[in-house]
């Protein structure tokens, strides 16, 4: 510590070590925040799902209406199945959705409605006549439904949420049954 | 067995490297050489300790122990040994043994040298060293253990460290085998060069710390670790150099450099350590920036690990990314640490970093050099909020964006020119002072000679605005270095009547760093060369050929002929091989291989078929092809002018590095080491 | 005679030519170039960090077929963008679109680099104005002789 004799010389000044503290730990937080999303990257089972827009396919709307948002489906228990054309387990699950809705379809209690990610109109059509997929389908638009929901981590996801809004079951990956569908639909009822 | 031996091992290094850190701050707040010679010893240990930690490791990789579930990972029966061997980095786990390793080596060697009358820096450094070796430890034993295996625990399989209830043992038949992107030669070295390059720099960094920690803050830890920071910063660039190499070959884009965060999360410790290497010049020569110097190393030290992080904790999804991992948070957690700690030390003795000298004029080579700072600093700003942009977006708008190149190109493309017209400046300017009249009178005959040079372009290359600037400021910098060889050799020509080439041989002799860094400056203005070629003369064409069909491309012509598709199963992969002819005008010139390799996993991989000259690179991908009667498939062609140069300028830049770092015997500091010796044993204790 | 016979004859063909320009125009298929000049400046979210044009999977190929559709109706590259854009999000454009928040983007590294340029010309020209009080005598003479070969030597010295 022999340097030590030099003169005292200024340090730094209280409003630069501020600035200094408050710049890093902004920056901090921000990663902290972005390394929260990546651990997290699922809407949480057991919350409320944010509200988003629903805009369907031409013939794939909801009983007629061609927009809504989710929340105009409170009250009964919504199904969202986030697809794409092309995507291969996606094909496998399809006929077996398709089945699962032709059970509730008529209950008017439940609620099936095809997200689909990523993917052009021509694709998309191809793939709903493919499967004859009667239930209602819409576009992720801006990529929002799935950055809401999955934040875009794959395909296929399915959604299940309850009457009041709230999020009850995800199923990553393809159904292997329509029974499987409808098994875990029973458990929110 | 071996498993289990491995994992003691590591965790006994473990236990080492926190003794380690005890014994030396015991040792300075006792006042006790005894003490830090204990935890010097320890830090010793840890080499040979991990050393046989990874040894075991590499000894389950290659003997096909897939119980082991980092083997199964990352190997599979069809592997080569070699391939088995540089698995141990293929993967999260291995990786982080590996860094672990380099670590302990590194530490080890700055540990063994004589300390003499630098004793006091050595308990902080190895406290540095060690606090950072026990976090990667610490990582890989309870978080990313390599030695876990796997377990039939009640119908399912978990990977364990040790056997839970009633468990047994699971072993694989085969494992799923490394990334097929992962096995070319290219990827095969990138990676330790780029850990060696971080890692080196750990060591910069420990000095640094030690230096602020122990108040000696004068220029002693810098000419201490001078050559570290080269060594680092050689990796580095290696590093960084052969992972675009290997994009170039293997990821079949036509390119090899797409500002992906990956590549900016190791690109930006190179800037700052760049930076690092020149402003540490200043303060050897000039005594001033040593508060700056401390940043920069801080910098250094931090965004490597932060780099880490981006990467492994997918923050940022990347194509590279390794997948998401339990390890992000601590990372984080570490990175802050190590940041708040160092930048609350520099805050702490900022009083006695006070220059020693003042700045006489701002053109002189520490002005300039200032300038250079600055340009590399606004480089690492661009990439630092490019990197970080999509986090802040996501947060305030839910939007998610993508920055890309167009962003980078357009806002460090100024940046680089800029460091470009500094180089061909700098090296005329004097330590001290120096006067427009003394730059102007020794810069004008580059200047005119390269404006010669640009204007003949002008009339027989290209009429590209952006890459006639390139072109002069290329022009200019080789110009000028080279006249500075020719000066300085000429000049001791005339004073000490030799010959020139022995002159010019005795000079850069003398003074290595300097002619070391003009060799890298003529390094990078080849790589330039390639660079600007690449940025504004490549062309693409794509189309589908049928059999015998050709297609143009600047002055190349390519010919369909035959594609051919074939399984190898034991390398679990489907070829598809196709063959073009090549003309250039008339003349034939060869056949391509463009080829696309599907492995069964799924994963694809398109090889493109090369042919590579000074003046271009034609560049042949299959894209697409009819499976059946194979008559007709789908090309993409790029032509890459002068990125070749890219290639060699980095030979020369490796060259040049090691002339500058190369170890010398400096026969008046043995001397001069030893009456200090003396002068300090006393001390010592 | 024969003059005006080549004239006219020029005039078919310089028709011709415009008439064919017009046909490629609306009905010939877009080149793969085409395609590929507008795809490079997506980025589909299926393949990150790789543009559209040169990424391999299955939905970036549906991508492109999606811009040689519109292509073929006449659409313009910056018709094509925004489309995308409206239907995928921001992200797939190469770099965020120059509006609202996005300009924070383009502006904070600038006046970052601004901020550090003031802050160091600054502390540069403190530093020089204590130098001037006590002026170098050597400074004016060693500017004007050629002082390499003593400097150069200097240095050499300098180096330890």
């Amino acid at each position: 510590m022999t340097e030590e004799t030099t003169p005292p010389k200024r340090g730094v000044s209280l409003t630069a070590q501020i600035i200094i503290w408050v710049f890093i730990a902004g920056l901090l937080a921000l990663v902290g925040f972005g390394l929260n999303r990546a651990r997290n990257p699922m809407a949480a089972v057991g919350d409320r799902v944010p509200d988003f827009d629903l805009v369907y396919y031409k013939g794939y709307e909801y009983n007629g209406t061609a927009q809504m948002k989710l929340s105009d489906l409170r009250g009964k228990i919504v199904v969202i199945n986030i697809w794409a054309s092309w995507c291969k387990p996606c094909e496998q699950e399809a006929p077996e959705l398709e089945k699962a809705w032709q059970f509730y379809k008529d209950g008017n209690d439940v609620v099936f409605v095809g997200v689909d990610y990523v993917d052009t109109p021509a694709g998309a059509n191809e793939y709903l006549k493919k499967f004859s997929i009667t239930f209602p389908n819409a576009p992720d638009l801006k990529s929002n439904i799935s950055s809401i929901l999955n934040r875009q981590m794959g395909v296929p996801e399915t959604y299940f949420i309850d009457r009041e809004g709230i999020l009850r079951n995800v199923k990553i990956g393809p159904f292997a049954s329509p029974g499987e569908i409808q098994s875990i639909i029973q458990s929110i009822q | 067995m071996v498993a289990e031996f491995g994992y003691g091992i590591l965790a006994v290094s473990f236990l080492v490297a926190i003794y380690s850190v005890f014994a030396a701050v015991y040792g300075v707040t006792k006042q006790s050489a005894a003490w830090v010679q204990s935890a010097r010893r320890s830090m010793l240990l840890m080499f040979p300790l991990i050393s046989i930690a990874a040894a075991a490791l590499i000894y389950l990789l290659v003997n096909d122990h897939y119980e082991v579930a980092f083997v199964y990972e990352v190997t599979s029966r069809s592997m080569p040994t070699y391939l088995k061997v540089t698995a141990w980095w293929g993967g999260q786990a291995g990786s982080l043994v590996f860094w672990s390793w380099l670590l302990a080596a590194f530490t080890s060697a700055v540990t063994i040298r004589k300390w003499d009358r630098d004793i006091e820096f050595l308990p902080w450094v190895i406290v540095v060293c060690s606090t950072t070796l026990i976090f990667f430890l610490g990582l890989v034993i309870f978080y990313e253990n390599p030695f876990a295996r796997f377990w039939n625990v009640i119908g399912n399989i978990e990977p364990h460290m040790f056997a839970p209830a009633n468990a047994t043992l699971f072993t694989a038949q085969d494992g799923r085998g490394l990334n097929p992107l992962l096995r070319h030669p290219g990827m095969v070295i990138h990676p330790p060069m780029l850990y060696l390059g971080f890692v080196s720099f750990v060591i910069p960094y420990a000095f640094a710390m030690a230096a602020l920690i122990t108040g000696r803050t004068d220029d002693r830890w810098i000419r201490l670790t001078r050559r570290w920071s080269l060594w680092a910063w050689l990796f580095l660039s290696l590093g960084l150099v052969l992972g675009g190499r290997w994009a170039y070959d293997v990821l079949g884009w036509g390119g090899y450099w797409g500002w992906d965060p990956v590549e900016i999360a190791a690109f930006m410790p190179w800037l700052t350590g760049t930076a690092f290497l020149h402003s540490v010049m200043i303060q050897e020569k000039r005594g001033l920036l040593k508060h700056w110097n401390m940043i920069l190393v801080i910098l250094t030290y931090d965004l490597v690990i932060f780099g880490t992080f981006l990467t492994r904790s997918g923050v940022l999804s990347s194509v590279h990314a390794f997948a998401n991992s339990p390890i992000g948070p601590l990372f984080m957690a570490f990175v802050t640490l190590t940041f708040v700690a160092s930048i609350a030390l520099v805050i702490w003795r900022w009083p006695s970093l006070h220059s020693e000298t003042e700045m006489k004029s701002m053109l002189s080579r520490e002005a300039l050099f200032l300038l250079n700072n600055l340009l590399f600093m606004s480089v690492l700003v661009v990439c630092f909020w490019g990197v970080i942009f999509p986090l802040m977006s996501e947060l305030f708008t839910g939007q998610k964006v993508t920055v890309g190149p167009p962003f980078y190109e357009r806002a460090t493309g100024p940046l680089f020119a800029a460091l470009m017209f500094l180089m061909g400046v700098a090296p005329l300017s004097a330590w001290g002072n120096s006067t427009i009249q003394t730059l102007g009178r020794a810069m004008w005959k580059s200047a005119l000679a390269a404006t010669i040079i640009t204007v003949v372009l002008f009339f027989t290359y290209t009429q590209n605005i952006i890459a006639l600037i390139g072109f002069f400021l290329i022009a200019l910098v080789l110009l000028v270095t080279f006249q500075e060889f020719g000066r300085g050799a000429l000049a001791r020509q005339k004073t000490q009547n030799e010959n020139f080439f022995v002159a010019l041989s005795r000079l850069m002799g003398r003074n290595r760093r300097r002619y070391g860094g003009y060799i890298i400056h003529i390094s990078m203005m080849l790589m330039a060369i390639g660079i600007l070629g690449m940025e504004a003369f490549q062309i693409e064409t794509q189309g589908t050929l049928a059999q015998g069909e050709s297609m143009k491309i600047a002055e190349y012509k390519v010919v369909f002929d035959n594609v051919a598709s074939w399984d190898n199963n034991a390398q679990e992969v489907n070829y598809t091989r196709a063959t073009v002819k090549i003309y250039k005008g008339d003349q034939y010139i060869g056949e391509l291989h463009p080829r696309k390799d599907m492995y069964f996993s799924g994963q694809p991989m398109s090889i493109p078929g090369q042919r590579s000259t000074m003046r271009d690179d034609l560049y042949v991908l299959l894209v697409d092809w009819q499976p059946i009667s194979s008559t007709a498939a789908t090309f993409k062609i790029f032509v890459n002018p002068l990125v070749n140069w890219l290639w060699i300028g980095s030979l020369l830049f490796f060259v040049g590095v090691i002339f500058a770092a190369w170890p010398d015997r400096d026969p008046a500091e043995e001397p001069s080491r030893a009456t200090r010796r003396v002068s300090h044993t006393s001390a010592a204790d | 005679m024969k003059k005006s016979l080549y004239i006219l004859s020029f005039v078919f063909l310089v028709s011709l030519l415009f008439a064919g320009a017009a046909f490629a125009q609306s009905s010939t298929p877009p080149t793969d170039d085409q395609v590929n000049a507008v795809a490079h400046k997506l980025y589909c979210p299926v393949c990150e960090s790789t543009p559209l044009d040169v990424c391999p999977t299955d939905a970036c190929k549906d991508w492109r077929e999606q811009i040689r559709t519109m292509l073929a109706e006449g659409k313009s590259e910056a018709e094509i963008l925004t489309y995308f854009e409206d239907q995928y999000g921001a992200r797939v454009l190469a770099e965020p679109p120059k509006k609202g928040f996005y300009w924070l983007v383009y502006l904070l590294p600038p006046a970052l680099i601004l901020a550090g340029a003031v802050i160091l010309f600054r502390s540069m020209k403190a530093w020089t104005t204590v130098k001037a009080d006590a002026p170098n005598p050597v400074e004016a003479t060693s500017a004007k002789k050629d002082d390499y070969v003593a400097r150069l030597e200097e240095e050499l010295k300098k180096q330890k």
